[in-house]
């Protein structure tokens, strides 16, 4: 079982106190009527595959019920941060596992 | 004193006789022996039979890899347990064991005719043998199969024990309790770390238990332990026997499964049988040792052929002699000690055969001096004996070639081909292994977890290497914390420090294809099977290992691996590495059910949520169903009714009287703020902004891609305030949609949203007289068209209650929907039930419920939709606020394909009989067409216990808003039924009866 760190609580606990929302950063146009089919479908079903890094969303759902942002490793399956929602991608070099 | 025991020999306590039974048959034994040892004591060898070919079997090791000698093993009642290891299984006052795979007797055995068609069971014998015909499955191949597969019986009763789980939390855990590991705890624990130690075994020691003769520090073997054992304790270390680490998982959460009642005669009463451990440990030690190999050669299999490290366990722990005239064969200098061992209890060792031609002379000369023969450069080609190894058959090698062979008479084979470390813990951590040409075996490379592996099982041999790389695999994971300590320092004397060579299956001069050289025993797989899956086109090693089965009975290959894969490898022309190892997967060794469950059993294994009525249903005997995580009232039959005579009766009533539904279980959410109708607006389909305070309407929520996902009614208690209602089995998915929306895409609305399901018991009355049940228990609201129209809400005092009341319908009578706080709801029920009798009032359960709706064609969301249908679909496009910028679902209900032609739309259906229609059932334009015909829709609603005087359905159907009086065919495995296509609202479609 994964330990992360919830960004808002400032706590790293068990996988089992969240819930996993899908790929982070996919931005809900501001208009979405004025979208072509093709820009739609890419918001809509398109989404990443990654073989290590991954930005994706996670729910504190059993906890301060807080949507934030995580790259996680797809390969070791390692958290490498975690950071609320709304801020900008962080800089991948910059990250290590060892961090919470 | 039994036959094979030697007096004076083994950790067992000969003043504690224990007896129990095997096959029915008493022996007694020792306390503190195993099953194996204690049959062993008496020169029983047998203990079951084998797998596939029914061949009789007996031990072959001492320990939690055993593959043959499996037992049932009873308790009374309940308490059968197959496949226990006899090796593992300790005896107490009355146990009852039996072999297993036998039929009718282990002597006598029917299956063994399985073993004289060997040629026919090959590898790949299924997949080839019971391909066709095709008809041959039912009713020949797969009750053969059943009948014949299977690993023991499956106990049929309820477990009566009870199953614990705990979370532990220490700086080191280490795993195995043999000198690595007490040295690795030590050092950690020295250093100030919190240690936990944990061993399989019912007594720590490891192999210092079948080494008494070794001397550390000064002592023995036996006297040191037990004083390291004492001062761990006294450092505060935590010692867990019979406790095995079944799995490593992610960042350091180790599993352990510890045995706490199936070694006592009595059952505590407040012990579980079982208690699984999450341990969350900062650093892991694991320190599993190593697994002796067998050797690979014709009849290795036979009762008495046993690994050389086990029978020299058998003796030094428990006392036993495995054979008064063994003879050793092996490729590894450890044999050599275990011979030596059993000379000196008195055994007449036959002759050691060392595959090599060269030994140690410290090793010859121990022979010598014991007078016992050595054979250097031999090879094994087969054994003699029925139920019990009597003779080796043995042949000098000059350069490969296997010479005149001569027999060697003996009471059991010590055979080691070298030992393989125990690397699973570490390959569950996904540690990757570098292979070692020298030792021919895999190593332990790197792991990304915190984890130190010691000692044997990365691949060290002998007491002070296991010692001093224990003592520093303790010493690095204290430093990873920051604990600084000294090495420590050991003297080891008489130290039995050895190496080997490892083989394929021995040189033969036997017919390979007449040779039952066993790899993996549990199995039955044989050196021939391997080497004919790399012939029929094997050439990856996890395909070797799936169509031969090798590794993958319930020892998971712990003594097949290495051997299968020195045997592909060589059949494939490729080295070791290239060919690879199979993965290790946890458990470790097989565990119960039970341990993994732990309390989540029976009641407990789900939440079954009960509204605040639920007592009064289940009073007045109401059948329930689950929806969701609740239970519900499904019908409320009298006596001598059946389920449709049931709803048929509360279906009557609400339409002609008054029906009473408990509508609490309803999905509740409050949404306040400034943002509040811009929210409502945004989430969705519906205008919200018009919407006047006191006023309800439906709402329908889609997802972005503009197919339904809820719906409910939804009501304006205040400018900034609405109280959403949502599907049963919907809320929380609709809260968490809510709350996504609200706080990634936009944080600019004020808005807070709190679930309030279960704060508020909902009391519906619907029927002709529900205004008048009502109306003289209600303050503040006069029930009238006028001032409280359909749609209408409101704050107010139901019975003196606070309440928030709708005037809403999903029968199509004049409804209402009584909310109170959850702790008045059972009251308000009772007052109703009670004032509604002069009105013959009916509690009616969900089947009326989805009945009264249905000929109303109000859909049930996940029941008429399926994730894949429109509002437009539906029919329901005034549902949607088409002046709205925006909302969830709109750009989606603009996609091309959710405007094509010819989509499936919501229909009513009228079978032509009048019979009533099957839900789920497949629908057709042409019934004449050739099969596989063109499925055009299905029917999602069904029934014919309603008030419209005939059976009823709901079904989508391509193109169905347009083909309205068409015939369409729904084809039954009997007859095919004609239906018309019909509109969804079959009674009053006029809603005339939603006045008062
Ligand atoms: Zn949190």
């Amino acid at each position: 079982m994964l330990l992360i760190h919830c960004p808002y609580c400032d706590e790293t606990l068990p996988e089992a106190e969240f819930t996993y929302a899908g790929q982070a950063h996919v931005v809900r146009p501001a208009d979405p009527s004025g979208e072509s089919d093709a820009d739609w479908e890419a918001f809509l079903f398109l989404r990443d595959n990654a073989k290590g890094p991954h930005f994706e969303r996670w729910r504190h759902l059993h906890g301060c019920g807080r949507f934030f942002n995580a790259v996680r490793d797809t390969v070791s399956d390692r958290f490498l941060t975690t950071y609320e929602a709304g801020l900008p991608r962080p800089d991948l070099s910059t990250l290590t596992e060892d961090q919470p | 004193m039994s036959s094979h025991r030697v007096a004076g020999k083994g950790r067992i306590d000969t003043t504690r006789p224990v007896s129990f039974t095997f096959d029915g048959r008493r022996y007694s034994g020792a306390a503190g022996d195993t099953v194996a040892s204690a049959l062993l004591a008496h020169g029983v060898h047998l203990m079951g039979r084998s797998f596939k070919y029914h061949r009789p079997r007996g031990p072959v090791t001492a320990g939690s890899e055993e593959p043959n000698a499996l037992i049932g093993t009873r308790r009374g009642p309940g308490r059968f347990e197959p496949n226990t290891r006899a090796t593992v299984q300790e005896i107490w006052q009355g146990l009852e064991t039996t072999s297993q795979n036998k039929y009718p007797s282990l002597k006598w055995d029917v299956g063994a005719v399985n073993d004289a068609g060997y040629m026919l069971f090959s590898a790949g014998f299924y997949y080839k043998t019971f391909m066709w015909p095709k008809s041959f499955w039912d009713k020949v191949y797969e009750p053969f199969i059943r009948a014949a597969a299977g690993l023991g019986v499956s106990p049929s009763e309820d477990d009566p024990d009870r199953y614990a789980s705990r979370n532990m939390h220490c700086d080191v855990l280490v795993v195995g309790a043999g000198p690595t590991g007490l040295a690795a705890a030590h050092s950690a624990a020295l250093a100030g770390a919190k240690v936990v130690l944990v061993d399989e075994h019912a007594e720590m020691g490891g192999a210092l238990l079948s080494d008494p003769d070794v001397q550390i520090d000064g002592a023995g073997a036996w006297t040191w332990l037990a004083s390291r054992l004492a001062e761990l304790r006294a450092l505060g270390v935590r010692t867990m026997t019979r406790t095995t680490a079944i799995g490593y998982y992610h960042q350091n959460l180790v599993g352990l499964c510890e045995k706490l009642t199936d070694h006592l005669p009595d059952l505590p009463a407040d012990t579980p049988r079982e208690r699984m451990w999450r341990v969350r440990a900062k650093r892991v030690v694991l320190a599993q040792g190593a697994l002796e190999k067998p050797l690979v050669f014709h009849g290795n299999d036979r009762p008495g052929v046993m690994l050389a490290g086990s029978a020299q366990t058998y003796l030094n722990r428990f006392g036993v002699l495995v054979g008064k005239a063994p003879v050793v064969l092996t490729s590894h200098d450890s044999a050599w000690f275990a011979a030596f061992d059993l000379a000196d209890a008195g055994a007449k060792v036959q002759a050691i055969v060392d595959t090599r031609d060269s030994v140690r002379d410290d090793l010859r000369a121990g022979a010598s001096a014991r007078g016992i023969e050595v054979r250097l450069s031999h090879t094994a080609t087969g054994t003699s004996g029925r139920l019990r190894v009597k003779s080796l058959r043995v042949a000098p090698l000059r350069a490969d070639q296997v010479g005149a062979a001569t027999e060697i008479a003996c009471d059991a084979v010590l055979m080691s081909g070298g030992w393989t470390p125990s690397l699973h813990l570490f390959s569950h951590t996904k540690g990757s292994l570098t292979w070692d040409d020298t030792q021919t075996t895999f190593l332990p490379k790197d792991t990304p977890e915190d984890c130190h592996i010691a000692g044997a099982s990365r691949g060290l041999w002998g007491y002070e290497a296991a010692l001093v790389d224990g003592d520093k695999a303790g010493r690095e994971a204290a430093q990873a914390l920051g604990l600084k300590i000294a090495a420590g320092r050991f003297e080891v004397a008489q130290d039995r420090t050895g190496s080997g060579v490892s083989h394929r299956e021995l040189p033969s001069d036997r017919s390979p294809a007449r040779s039952k050289a066993f790899v993996d025993f549990q199995n039955d797989v044989t050196a021939k099977d391997l080497r004919l899956a790399v012939r029929e086109g094997m050439r990856s090693i996890e395909h070797v290992k799936r169509y031969t089965t090798n590794g993958m009975a319930t020892d998971q290959g712990k003594m097949s691996n290495i051997n299968g894969l020195n045997i592909a490898a060589d059949a494939l022309g490729k080295p070791q590495p290239q060919v690879g190892l199979t993965t290790f997967r946890p458990p470790y060794t097989p565990t119960t059910f039970g341990c993994f469950a732990g309390y989540h059993r029976g009641s407990h294994f789900e939440v079954t949520r009960k509204t605040p009525i639920d007592g009064w249903a289940e009073a007045h005997g109401a059948a329930f169903e689950p929806v969701g995580q609740w239970r519900r009232a499904w019908y409320f039959p009298q006596p001598g009714e059946s389920m449709d005579d049931a709803v048929r009766r509360e279906c009557r009533a609400t339409r002609e009287s008054v029906g009473i539904f408990d509508a609490s279980t309803l999905g509740k959410i409050e949404v306040m703020g400034p943002g509040a109708v811009e929210f409502m607006n945004r989430m969705y389909t519906n205008p919200w902004t018009k919407l006047g305070i006191g006023r309800c309407r439906y709402g329908l929520l889609l997802g972005d891609d503009g197919y339904i996902r809820d719906d409910g009614v939804i009501g304006r208690l205040g400018q900034d305030r609405f109280h959403v209602t949502t599907t049963t089995g919907g809320a929380a998915r609709v809260l968490n949609t809510m709350e996504d929306y609200l706080q990634t895409e936009w944080p600019d609305l004020d808005v807070w949203l709190t679930s309030t399901t279960e704060q508020w018991a909902t009391v519906a009355l619907n029927g002709p007289n529900a205004a008048a049940l009502l109306a003289p228990l209600v303050e503040g609201v006069t029930l009238s068209d006028d001032d409280f129209p359909h749609m209408s809400c409101a704050e107010c005092t139901v019975a003196g209650m606070p309440a928030r009341l709708f005037r809403i319908s999903f029968t199509g009578e004049v409804g209402f929907e009584v909310n109170v706080p959850a702790p008045m709801g059972l009251r308000l029920w009772e007052l109703l039930w009670e004032r509604g009798r002069q009105y013959g009032i009916t509690p009616y359960g969900t089947e009326a419920m989805h009945v009264l709706r249905a000929e109303k064609g109000y859909i049930i969301v996940g029941q008429d939709t399926d994730g894949t249908v429109t509002p437009y679909d539906t029919g329901m496009s005034w549902a949607i606020g088409k002046k709205k910028p925006d909302f969830v679902g709109m750009r989606g209900l603009a996609r091309p394909d959710l405007q094509a032609p010819g989509r499936k739309q919501l229909v009513g259906l009228l079978s032509e009989d009048r019979s009533k229609l099957e839900e789920g059932a497949q629908i057709v334009f042409d019934p004449n067409q050739p099969v596989p015909m063109k499925m055009v829709g299905h029917v999602t609603s069904s029934y014919d216990v309603g008030t419209s005087g005939r059976p009823i359905a709901l079904a989508l159907v391509e193109g169905g808003h347009d083909r309205m009086g068409e015939i369409v065919h729904i084809p039954m495995p009997d007859r095919t039924i004609a239906a018309k296509i019909t509109p969804t609202v079959f009674v009053d479609p006029d809603n005339a009866r939603l006045k008062l």
